[in-house]
Protein backbone atom coordinates (compact mmCIF):
# COMPACT_ATOMS: atom_id res chain seq x y z
CA UNK A 1 0.00 0.00 0.00
CA UNK A 2 2.55 2.51 1.06
CA UNK A 3 5.22 3.17 -1.52
CA UNK A 4 8.74 4.88 -0.74
CA UNK A 5 10.96 6.60 -2.58
CA UNK A 6 14.33 7.97 -2.23
CA UNK A 7 14.74 12.07 -3.05
CA UNK A 8 16.96 11.09 -5.96
CA UNK A 9 14.44 8.76 -7.35
CA UNK A 10 11.98 11.49 -6.72
CA UNK A 11 14.07 14.18 -8.44
CA UNK A 12 14.66 12.38 -11.66
CA UNK A 13 11.58 10.02 -11.96
CA UNK A 14 8.15 12.50 -10.19
CA UNK A 15 4.80 12.99 -11.51
CA UNK A 16 2.91 15.57 -13.12
CA UNK A 17 1.76 17.73 -9.97
CA UNK A 18 -1.47 18.27 -11.82
CA UNK A 19 -1.66 14.42 -12.14
CA UNK A 20 -1.54 13.99 -8.42
CA UNK A 21 -4.14 16.77 -8.03
CA UNK A 22 -6.73 14.93 -10.37
CA UNK A 23 -6.24 11.90 -8.09
CA UNK A 24 -6.96 13.41 -4.78
CA UNK A 25 -10.17 15.63 -6.45
CA UNK A 26 -11.37 12.00 -7.64
CA UNK A 27 -10.73 10.71 -4.55
CA UNK A 28 -11.95 13.52 -1.64
CA UNK A 29 -15.60 12.32 -0.16
CA UNK A 30 -17.98 14.95 -0.65
CA UNK A 31 -18.09 16.16 2.84
CA UNK A 32 -13.87 17.16 2.56
CA UNK A 33 -12.27 19.72 2.89
CA UNK A 34 -9.39 20.93 0.33
CA UNK A 35 -7.39 23.63 1.52
CA UNK A 36 -4.34 24.31 -2.11
CA UNK A 37 -1.29 26.93 -1.84
CA UNK A 38 1.19 27.96 -3.94
CA UNK A 39 1.74 25.23 -7.20
CA UNK A 40 -1.05 22.77 -6.43
CA UNK A 41 -3.41 26.08 -5.66
CA UNK A 42 -2.80 27.21 -9.17
CA UNK A 43 -3.37 23.12 -10.84
CA UNK A 44 -5.96 22.82 -8.32
CA UNK A 45 -8.17 25.51 -10.06
CA UNK A 46 -8.13 23.69 -12.90
CA UNK A 47 -10.13 21.18 -11.72
CA UNK A 48 -13.80 22.13 -10.89
CA UNK A 49 -14.49 23.51 -7.90
CA UNK A 50 -16.79 22.56 -4.82
CA UNK A 51 -17.70 24.99 -1.62
CA UNK A 52 -15.58 22.87 0.62
CA UNK A 53 -12.91 24.43 -1.46
CA UNK A 54 -10.66 26.52 0.36
CA UNK A 55 -7.50 28.18 -1.60
CA UNK A 56 -5.44 29.63 0.10
CA UNK A 57 -4.18 32.46 -1.77
CA UNK A 58 -3.04 34.96 -0.72
CA UNK A 59 -1.22 33.02 1.99
CA UNK A 60 0.87 33.50 4.58
CA UNK A 61 4.79 32.21 4.55
CA UNK A 62 3.95 28.48 4.88
CA UNK A 63 0.57 28.67 6.75
CA UNK A 64 -1.44 26.36 5.01
CA UNK A 65 -0.98 23.10 7.61
CA UNK A 66 -1.23 25.20 10.40
CA UNK A 67 -5.12 26.74 9.13
CA UNK A 68 -5.74 22.90 8.35
CA UNK A 69 -5.00 21.88 11.88
CA UNK A 70 -7.35 24.34 12.82
CA UNK A 71 -10.23 23.36 10.46
CA UNK A 72 -9.74 19.66 11.31
CA UNK A 73 -10.41 20.64 15.25
CA UNK A 74 -13.52 22.80 14.65
CA UNK A 75 -14.87 20.38 12.11
CA UNK A 76 -14.26 16.90 13.52
CA UNK A 77 -16.63 15.38 11.87
CA UNK A 78 -15.13 16.26 8.24
CA UNK A 79 -11.57 15.22 6.74
CA UNK A 80 -9.46 17.76 6.17
CA UNK A 81 -6.65 17.78 3.22
CA UNK A 82 -4.04 20.28 2.73
CA UNK A 83 -2.43 20.15 -0.57
CA UNK A 84 0.97 22.23 0.17
CA UNK A 85 4.35 22.60 -1.68
CA UNK A 86 7.67 21.90 -0.16
CA UNK A 87 9.17 25.18 -0.03
CA UNK A 88 5.66 26.09 2.13
CA UNK A 89 6.35 22.99 4.10
CA UNK A 90 10.22 24.31 5.06
CA UNK A 91 8.75 27.29 6.08
CA UNK A 92 6.27 26.03 8.62
CA UNK A 93 7.85 22.79 9.96
CA UNK A 94 6.77 22.81 13.41
CA UNK A 95 3.17 22.48 12.35
CA UNK A 96 3.58 18.69 11.70
CA UNK A 97 4.59 18.79 14.99
CA UNK A 98 1.50 20.77 16.27
CA UNK A 99 -0.24 18.37 14.10
CA UNK A 100 0.80 15.30 16.03
CA UNK A 101 0.29 16.86 19.41
CA UNK A 102 -3.01 17.85 18.65
CA UNK A 103 -3.87 14.61 17.50
CA UNK A 104 -6.06 15.59 14.43
CA UNK A 105 -7.11 12.36 13.23
CA UNK A 106 -8.95 13.91 10.27
CA UNK A 107 -6.27 16.06 9.00
CA UNK A 108 -4.12 14.45 5.80
CA UNK A 109 -1.11 16.81 4.49
CA UNK A 110 -0.43 15.92 0.94
CA UNK A 111 3.28 17.68 0.20
CA UNK A 112 4.37 18.23 -3.58
CA UNK A 113 8.22 17.80 -3.74
CA UNK A 114 9.84 19.58 -6.73
CA UNK A 115 12.59 21.07 -5.32
CA UNK A 116 11.95 24.09 -6.23
CA UNK A 117 9.92 27.82 -5.36
CA UNK A 118 8.05 27.12 -8.61
CA UNK A 119 5.42 30.17 -8.59
CA UNK A 120 8.94 32.67 -7.61
CA UNK A 121 10.47 30.83 -10.81
CA UNK A 122 12.11 27.48 -9.93
CA UNK A 123 14.58 28.81 -7.87
CA UNK A 124 15.72 25.52 -5.63
CA UNK A 125 14.56 25.18 -1.71
CA UNK A 126 16.88 24.40 0.20
CA UNK A 127 17.74 21.05 0.77
CA UNK A 128 16.67 20.34 -2.52
CA UNK A 129 17.58 17.14 -3.46
CA UNK A 130 18.33 15.88 0.05
CA UNK A 131 15.46 16.69 2.42
CA UNK A 132 13.63 13.44 3.05
CA UNK A 133 10.14 14.60 3.83
CA UNK A 134 8.05 11.63 4.98
CA UNK A 135 11.19 11.32 7.28
CA UNK A 136 10.48 14.62 8.72
CA UNK A 137 7.20 13.35 9.28
CA UNK A 138 7.77 10.30 11.02
CA UNK A 139 10.20 11.98 13.46
CA UNK A 140 7.40 14.71 14.18
CA UNK A 141 5.12 11.51 15.34
CA UNK A 142 3.10 11.03 12.06
CA UNK A 143 2.38 7.32 12.61
CA UNK A 144 0.88 7.36 8.94
CA UNK A 145 3.65 8.25 6.52
CA UNK A 146 3.73 7.64 2.87
CA UNK A 147 6.10 8.75 0.04
CA UNK A 148 5.12 8.36 -3.92
CA UNK A 149 6.95 8.79 -7.00
CA UNK A 150 4.64 6.90 -9.28
CA UNK A 151 1.49 8.61 -10.26
CA UNK A 152 0.16 4.85 -11.08
CA UNK A 153 0.86 3.49 -7.48
CA UNK A 154 -0.41 7.35 -5.80
CA UNK A 155 -3.80 6.61 -8.28
CA UNK A 156 -4.18 3.08 -7.03
CA UNK A 157 -3.68 4.12 -3.30
CA UNK A 158 -4.76 8.23 -2.73
CA UNK A 159 -8.61 6.89 -1.54
CA UNK A 160 -7.43 4.39 0.81
CA UNK A 161 -4.74 6.56 2.02
CA UNK A 162 -6.17 9.72 2.47
CA UNK A 163 -9.28 8.11 4.02
CA UNK A 164 -7.61 6.28 6.68
CA UNK A 165 -7.33 7.17 10.36
CA UNK A 166 -4.74 10.21 11.17
CA UNK A 167 -2.95 12.52 11.21
CA UNK A 168 -1.79 11.28 7.50
CA UNK A 169 1.01 13.15 6.11
CA UNK A 170 2.49 11.96 2.16
CA UNK A 171 5.41 13.34 0.02
CA UNK A 172 4.74 13.30 -3.71
CA UNK A 173 7.60 13.58 -5.74
CA UNK A 174 6.64 15.51 -8.64
CA UNK A 175 8.29 17.32 -11.96
CA UNK A 176 8.74 21.07 -11.21
CA UNK A 177 7.43 22.95 -14.45
CA UNK A 178 9.12 25.93 -14.92
CA UNK A 179 8.07 29.30 -16.63
CA UNK A 180 4.80 28.89 -15.30
CA UNK A 181 3.14 31.68 -13.41
CA UNK A 182 2.13 31.83 -9.89
CA UNK A 183 -1.29 30.66 -8.43
CA UNK A 184 -3.80 33.94 -9.05
CA UNK A 185 -6.76 34.33 -6.31
CA UNK A 186 -10.08 33.17 -7.51
CA UNK A 187 -11.37 36.78 -5.74
CA UNK A 188 -11.80 38.60 -3.25
CA UNK A 189 -10.26 36.64 0.10
CA UNK A 190 -12.93 37.99 2.80
CA UNK A 191 -16.10 36.76 0.30
CA UNK A 192 -14.56 33.55 -0.01
CA UNK A 193 -14.25 33.12 3.53
CA UNK A 194 -17.75 34.12 3.75
CA UNK A 195 -18.91 31.42 1.67
CA UNK A 196 -16.97 28.33 2.82
CA UNK A 197 -18.16 28.81 6.07
CA UNK A 198 -21.40 28.99 4.33
CA UNK A 199 -20.75 25.60 3.11
CA UNK A 200 -19.59 24.46 6.38
CA UNK A 201 -23.18 25.20 8.32
CA UNK A 202 -24.88 23.62 5.14
CA UNK B 1 -1.56 39.08 37.63
CA UNK B 2 -4.36 36.89 37.50
CA UNK B 3 -4.32 33.17 38.26
CA UNK B 4 -4.90 30.36 35.72
CA UNK B 5 -8.00 29.73 37.26
CA UNK B 6 -9.52 33.09 37.04
CA UNK B 7 -8.66 33.30 33.79
CA UNK B 8 -9.86 30.07 32.44
CA UNK B 9 -12.99 30.87 34.36
CA UNK B 10 -13.39 33.68 31.92
CA UNK B 11 -12.16 32.59 29.32
CA UNK B 12 -15.03 29.73 29.39
CA UNK B 13 -17.67 32.85 30.35
CA UNK B 14 -16.60 34.03 26.82
CA UNK B 15 -17.58 31.02 25.29
CA UNK B 16 -13.81 30.47 24.25
CA UNK B 17 -13.60 27.09 22.63
CA UNK B 18 -10.22 26.87 21.76
CA UNK B 19 -6.73 28.14 23.32
CA UNK B 20 -3.81 28.52 20.60
CA UNK B 21 -0.89 29.51 22.53
CA UNK B 22 3.21 29.71 22.87
CA UNK B 23 3.59 29.97 26.57
CA UNK B 24 5.99 32.59 28.36
CA UNK B 25 6.57 32.41 32.25
CA UNK B 26 3.30 34.31 33.18
CA UNK B 27 0.85 33.06 30.32
CA UNK B 28 2.06 30.18 30.53
CA UNK B 29 0.94 29.24 34.17
CA UNK B 30 -2.28 29.24 32.87
CA UNK B 31 -2.34 26.22 30.89
CA UNK B 32 -3.20 23.65 33.65
CA UNK B 33 -6.00 25.63 34.69
CA UNK B 34 -7.13 25.98 31.39
CA UNK B 35 -6.75 22.29 30.44
CA UNK B 36 -9.08 21.18 33.05
CA UNK B 37 -12.10 23.44 31.44
CA UNK B 38 -14.16 21.16 29.49
CA UNK B 39 -15.50 23.50 27.24
CA UNK B 40 -12.19 25.07 26.32
CA UNK B 41 -9.79 22.88 24.49
CA UNK B 42 -5.77 24.35 24.39
CA UNK B 43 -3.87 24.10 21.21
CA UNK B 44 0.28 23.79 21.73
CA UNK B 45 1.78 25.59 18.92
CA UNK B 46 5.54 25.93 17.92
CA UNK B 47 5.62 29.29 16.96
CA UNK B 48 3.73 32.21 16.73
CA UNK B 49 2.33 32.99 13.86
CA UNK B 50 1.52 29.29 13.25
CA UNK B 51 -1.27 29.87 16.88
CA UNK B 52 -3.29 32.90 14.41
CA UNK B 53 -3.36 30.54 11.38
CA UNK B 54 -4.53 27.69 13.44
CA UNK B 55 -7.21 30.08 14.87
CA UNK B 56 -7.90 31.14 11.83
CA UNK B 57 -9.08 27.59 10.54
CA UNK B 58 -10.90 27.02 14.10
CA UNK B 59 -12.66 30.22 13.30
CA UNK B 60 -13.61 29.18 9.39
CA UNK B 61 -14.55 25.79 11.06
CA UNK B 62 -17.20 27.68 13.39
CA UNK B 63 -15.19 27.79 16.09
CA UNK B 64 -14.06 30.50 18.65
CA UNK B 65 -10.84 30.64 19.28
CA UNK B 66 -8.61 32.53 20.99
CA UNK B 67 -4.57 33.49 20.58
CA UNK B 68 -2.46 33.30 23.81
CA UNK B 69 1.30 34.79 23.32
CA UNK B 70 3.97 37.07 24.17
CA UNK B 71 4.79 40.37 22.83
CA UNK B 72 8.10 38.81 21.08
CA UNK B 73 5.77 35.73 19.38
CA UNK B 74 3.36 38.97 18.08
CA UNK B 75 6.48 40.56 16.33
CA UNK B 76 7.69 37.33 14.36
CA UNK B 77 3.74 36.99 13.36
CA UNK B 78 3.55 39.82 11.21
CA UNK B 79 2.68 37.66 7.94
CA UNK B 80 0.13 35.43 9.70
CA UNK B 81 -1.70 38.45 11.34
CA UNK B 82 -1.62 40.03 7.64
CA UNK B 83 -3.21 37.34 6.20
CA UNK B 84 -5.82 35.78 9.07
CA UNK B 85 -7.11 39.25 9.74
CA UNK B 86 -6.32 41.43 6.55
CA UNK B 87 -6.88 39.77 3.36
CA UNK B 88 -9.56 36.68 5.07
CA UNK B 89 -11.19 39.40 7.37
CA UNK B 90 -10.80 36.88 10.35
CA UNK B 91 -12.33 39.07 13.95
CA UNK B 92 -9.32 37.00 15.45
CA UNK B 93 -9.11 37.82 19.18
CA UNK B 94 -5.73 37.57 21.15
CA UNK B 95 -4.24 37.86 25.21
CA UNK B 96 -0.37 38.80 24.61
CA UNK B 97 1.72 38.93 27.22
CA UNK B 98 3.75 42.54 27.73
CA UNK B 99 6.92 41.35 28.88
CA UNK B 100 8.76 43.91 30.74
CA UNK B 101 5.74 46.25 31.65
CA UNK B 102 6.14 45.78 35.29
CA UNK B 103 9.50 45.67 35.67
CA UNK B 104 12.77 45.58 33.80
CA UNK B 105 15.05 44.11 36.10
CA UNK B 106 15.09 40.97 33.78
CA UNK B 107 15.93 42.40 30.64
CA UNK B 108 17.26 46.26 31.02
CA UNK B 109 15.88 48.17 28.16
CA UNK B 110 13.58 46.04 26.82
CA UNK B 111 12.90 46.54 23.13
CA UNK B 112 9.38 44.81 23.30
CA UNK B 113 8.09 48.33 25.31
CA UNK B 114 9.36 50.61 22.25
CA UNK B 115 7.60 48.21 19.12
CA UNK B 116 4.99 46.14 20.80
CA UNK B 117 2.14 48.70 20.79
CA UNK B 118 3.02 50.60 17.05
CA UNK B 119 3.24 47.00 16.08
CA UNK B 120 -0.41 46.42 17.34
CA UNK B 121 -1.44 50.13 15.99
CA UNK B 122 0.12 48.69 12.65
CA UNK B 123 -1.78 45.39 12.13
CA UNK B 124 -4.80 47.88 13.08
CA UNK B 125 -5.59 45.29 16.06
CA UNK B 126 -8.06 47.09 19.02
CA UNK B 127 -6.16 46.40 22.26
CA UNK B 128 -6.41 47.55 25.90
CA UNK B 129 -3.84 47.93 27.73
CA UNK B 130 -4.31 45.55 31.53
CA UNK B 131 -1.45 46.87 33.86
CA UNK B 132 -3.80 46.16 37.02
CA UNK B 133 -5.91 43.70 38.81
CA UNK B 134 -8.66 46.23 38.79
CA UNK B 135 -8.92 46.09 35.07
CA UNK B 136 -9.71 42.42 35.07
CA UNK B 137 -13.26 43.00 33.59
CA UNK B 138 -12.16 44.74 30.60
CA UNK B 139 -10.61 41.91 29.31
CA UNK B 140 -14.30 40.21 29.09
CA UNK B 141 -15.56 43.19 27.92
CA UNK B 142 -13.55 44.19 25.28
CA UNK B 143 -13.79 40.45 23.90
CA UNK B 144 -17.16 41.04 24.27
CA UNK B 145 -17.48 44.49 22.29
CA UNK B 146 -14.87 43.04 19.45
CA UNK B 147 -17.19 40.01 19.18
CA UNK B 148 -20.14 42.03 18.69
CA UNK B 149 -18.17 44.17 16.25
CA UNK B 150 -16.91 41.58 14.57
CA UNK B 151 -13.53 43.31 14.87
CA UNK B 152 -10.11 41.66 15.55
CA UNK B 153 -8.46 42.60 19.35
CA UNK B 154 -6.56 42.14 21.54
CA UNK B 155 -5.51 42.24 25.20
CA UNK B 156 -1.98 43.88 26.13
CA UNK B 157 -1.42 42.31 29.59
CA UNK B 158 1.56 43.90 31.62
CA UNK B 159 3.79 41.35 32.96
CA UNK B 160 7.36 41.40 34.79
CA UNK B 161 5.62 41.56 38.35
CA UNK B 162 5.69 38.76 40.83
Amino acid sequence: MTATTTTETARTTGMSAKDALAAVHAARGARDIVITTMTPARDWMLLPPTPLDLVFVPSAMGGAPSMGLGLALAQPNRRVIVCNGDGSMLMNLGSLVSIVNARATNLVVIVFVNGTYEVTGSQPVPGAGVVDYAALARAAGFESVHAYASIEEWRSDVRHVIGAPGPTFVSLAVEPVHGQPGPKSPGPARERARRFMEALDA
Amino acid sequence: MFTGEKIAELLEQLGVTHVVTVPDSTIGRWQSAIEERAATRLVRVCREGEAWQVAAGLYLGGATPLVLIQCTGLLESGDAIRNAIHDFGLPLFAIIGYRSYLNQDTIPGDTCLIFTEPTLDAWRIDYRLVSEPAQFDEIGAHRAACGDAGVPGAILLAEGKA
